[in-house]
């Protein structure tokens, strides 16, 4: 069966995958989040012309699965090469790496600006009344009171949506990124060891998203101290 | 510009019969995969709350592996490994040959592994939400523990369970597109096949885009109408 040799061979094969999963997730999280607090904030106002693309945008990215979303950005847009080239954004087309890069970032901007509106609307109304009272002009009070409460009040369910992202990641390997799970499709389709190869990066995966959990706990504690468990 | 309506439609030439088809493949393969799942879900929420030691870290374990590892991961592993077991087994018959396994039956078992790890957390949340005077009751009116299970905790269950279950069937739905990689012909594979031939990939596209979004819309819808069922009787605040 499973012998230790195949199995150290493996992994850092599989590990040589890692600097582009966390390159995808990293840049595309980086991106998504500063969109998905744009977009919470521009609902905020309740104006119509704002509310109605916004929503729209965020039911669309939900509601269809991320394949499609890779496969119309990458194989879809690139139907449209003269025009992306006259306007100059044939280059983020091209690149298989930068269509990943691009779903993954609308994707999570559609989710993740669901959580931080919902994070915004449960900070107390009586605080920013507070900071108004206090002479605070709007701006200031979103910076020093309204957003630091939403962050904090963020973190649980933003870092479900951070997990699913890495997962997401792998979806990268069917437009021939070769990230952890590209390499080992290879692997299993070279070796027909199925088992062993997916142990291997599935432990990669799990150390990854056991390691965010625990980041994210530790900065929800430090954010929190009154409710640490005595 | 292409024919938009000519490409998408029922006429000579036209894919509108071959997506329809494709939707129902893809609603098939994830309602089976979702009941399956459901099977999954519940052994492994019993598992989790059962005293034993060993069935609880089990539970535990199933849980965390298929919901902390990539889909695409386990359905590589499901099908190359199956492919490999089937091999195996076909030689002890005396087969010679490589044993390929089907692609539906992979799909509906890489989907019942994935969506189970998620349904047995609905599961055993909304188990915990019954009111434990109910189980007080059904031992003082004598019936016996699948009485119990089946006329009082699961029904009361269910409501709690619906709303997460309509999620997980959310998930399910768009992890269903991730078959298309092993060859199955649903919807994702028929839009690729029709992409690759008309030369339209982005008609295409919006078009699965277009089907999902509908597919899951009113499904969406039906969960709601359970939800209302399950709790018909009960008075809100």
């Amino acid at each position: 069966m499973s012998d230790l040799g195949f199995f150290v061979s493996i992994i850092p094969t599989l590990l040589s995958g890692l600097p582009l999963t966390l390159q995808l997730a990293g840049t595309s999280l980086g991106l998504g989040f500063v969109l998905a607090l744009a977009l919470a904030l521009a609902q905020h106002g309740n104006h119509r012309a704002a509310v109605w693309p916004i929503r729209t945008f965020v039911v669309v990215f939900r509601g269809t699965p991320l394949l499609v979303q890779i496969f119309l950005i990458y194989y879809g847009l690139g139907q449209f090469r003269p025009s992306l080239q006259a306007v100059g954004l044939w280059w983020l087309i091209r690149e298989p790496y930068w269509c990943a890069i691009l779903a993954l970032t609308l994707n999570t901007a559609a989710y993740g600006s669901e959580i931080l509106r919902g994070a915004i609307r449960g900070v107390p109304r009586g605080l920013v009344e507070a900071a108004s009272a206090s002479g605070m002009s709007r701006l200031l009070t979103l910076r020093l009171v309204v957003l630091p409460l939403a962050f904090r009040q963020a973190i649980p369910s933003y870092g479900n949506e951070i997990i699913l992202m890495v997962k997401g990641t792998s979806l990268a390997s069917i437009i021939t990124l070769m990230e952890v799970t590209g390499i080992a499709q290879g692997l299993i389709s070279q070796t027909y060891r199925a088992v062993e190869v997916f142990v291997a990066a599935g432990a990669i995966y799990l150390t990854l998203n056991f390691t965010i959990i625990r980041a994210l706990n530790a900065l929800e504690l430090w954010l929190t101290p009154y409710r640490a468990r005595p | 510009m292409v024919d938009v309506m000519h490409v998408l439609g029922f006429g000579e030439g036209g894919w509108g019969a071959a997506l329809s088809v494709a939707a129902g493949v893809t609603l098939t393969l994830s309602l089976l995969g979702f009941l399956l799942g459901a099977l999954f879900g519940a052994l492994a929420a019993a598992g989790r709350l059962s005293p034993s030691r060993i069935s609880a870290w089990l539970a535990g374990a199933y849980g965390t592996v298929f919901r902390g590892v990539p889909d695409l991961l386990t359905i590589y592993l499901l099908y190359y490994g199956g492919s490999v077991a089937l091999t195996a087994v076909g030689r002890i018959f005396g087969g010679a040959g490589f044993v390929g396994l089907p692609a539906f039956a992979t799909g509906v078992i890489a989907i019942a592994v994935i969506s189970g790890a998620y349904q047995a957390e609905v599961y055993r949340g909304a188990y915990l939400a019954v009111d434990r005077g109910q189980f007080d009751a059904c031992k003082a009116l004598g019936l016996t523990r699948f009485q119990s299970l089946r006329l009082v905790i699961v029904p009361q269950l269910m409501r709690h369970a619906l709303p997460g279950l309509g999620n997980v069937w959310q998930l399910v739905l768009k992890d269903s597109a991730l078959i298309s990689v092993i060859g199955l012909i649903e919807l994702m594979r028929q839009t690729q096949i029709g992409a690759g031939s008309t030369r339209e990939p982005f008609v295409f596209y919006i078009a699965a885009a277009t089907l999902y979004f509908l597919i899951a819309g009113a499904t969406g819808l039906v969960f709601r109408l359970g939800e209302a069922r399950a709790w018909r009787g009960v008075a809100f605040a």
